[in-house]
């Protein structure tokens, strides 16, 4: 159960950048997590909800958008569907993961002085 | 300060970050990474589930390395020295990362465990994570390469089953194939095309430490990874063929 450091982590980083502006609260998080990045949505906003309070996300929403993974192939652009062998058939070339494995904070929310 | 109607309310402000959650841990793992290649010491995080054969791997390669290059691991154990215990027998400089109930290494602890190995003198590090074929691939630790130890005892379909594991595997050592045999249901070309649908560049070596099969291309890899880094690798290992 990673998700409790990544939840660790994610508080740390974002009492960095509270303290960096003085902001006295945080209201919303907005976070992406990809299908493929290994963290599971459900868990991570478990964890979340348990250990949030007494750090400064104690009264923060977490605004939280799961990416589906996306394979694409760089040659001809084709997609795969999901089960699919990983090569394009056409071009002979490795899929790309075009998007999916993130992990990302994009915004906080702050109430600044 | 609310500055539309002078309430004196604070005011809300968006702050755009759009930086990974583990950013910290991979600065620490980019700091690793400069210190291994700095003394040029090749890194492997090898993982893969209990029981895999990741020390039994570890221990092969000891042997047939013995005498020609300085082999050192770190081993990541939730609550025993065993696995060190083993590698130390072997010939392996190691020593035990205990990880309590973490599920994984982060770039952190492997640092702290350099501090009880003289890393620098060594050829290869193997890190040797906690067997679990879910967190670790998360964790960026500093490595060369990560090798996944899957056996075939495990079944034909656990790369469809963890496809993060193994998209993140620079290597898959298919192991224990000498039971192959016994086993009912369990085919290696099946195995193969699991590998195809969750890899787009497949590599991976069947082997067993019991009979040496596959040991010699192991090694053959290894020597690679050292000569030419992770971004030649996949252009002088062996190809989709069995």
């Amino acid at each position: 159960m990673h998700e409790y450091s990544i939840v660790q982590a994610l508080f740390e980083r974002v009492a960095a950048e509270a303290r960096t502006r003085r902001a006295t609260a945080v209201h919303r998080l907005s976070i992406r997590i990809g299908e493929l990045s290994g963290v599971e949505p459900d868990l991570l906003t478990t964890a979340y909800e348990t250990f949030r309070t007494e750090t400064i996300c104690a009264g923060a929403a977490l605004d939280l958008r799961v990416v589906p993974a996306r394979w694409t192939c760089p040659g001809c652009g084709r997609g795969f569907d999901r089960g699919d062998v990983l090569r394009c058939a056409a071009c002979g070339v490795p899929a790309r993961l075009a998007g999916g494995d993130e992990i990302m904070l994009d915004r906080i929310e702050m109430e600044v002085p | 300060m609310c500055d539309t109607c002078g309430c004196g309310d604070p005011k809300v402000v968006p702050v755009d970050v759009h930086e990974r959650i583990l950013a910290g841990n991979d600065r620490a793992a980019a700091h690793n990474r400069v210190h291994f290649r700095e003394h040029g010491v090749v890194a492997v995080n090898l993982m893969g589930s209990p029981g895999a054969g990741k020390t039994a791997v570890l221990e092969t390669t000891a042997r047939r390395l013995a005498g020609r290059e300085r082999l050192g691991a770190l081993a990541g154990d939730l609550a025993t020295d065993r696995d060190a215990e083993r590698l130390r027998a072997a010939g392996i400089t190691a020593a035990s990362i205990t990880t309590g109930s973490a599920c994984h290494l982060d770039a952190d602890m492997v640092h702290c465990g350099l501090h009880e190995l003289p890393w620098r003198d060594l050829d290869y590090l193997f890190i040797e994570n906690v067997g679990n074929l879910v967190c670790p691939a998360i964790y960026d630790l500093g490595q060369e390469a990560n090798v996944v130890v899957l056996s075939v005892t495990e079944g034909e379909d656990k790369p469809l089953k963890y496809p993060v594991m193994f998209r993140k595997a620079d290597l898959v050592l298919i192991t224990k194939i000498d039971l192959l045999p016994h086993l009912a249901g369990v085919r290696l070309e099946a195995i193969v095309d699991a590998l195809a649908r969750v890899m787009p560049e497949p590599e991976f070596i069947p082997l067993s430490v019991v009979t040496g099969e596959g040991v010699e291309r192991w090694l053959a890899w290894l020597e690679r990874l050292e000569r030419f880094g992770p971004a030649r690798l996949s252009r002088t290992a062996g190809s989709l063929r069995l």
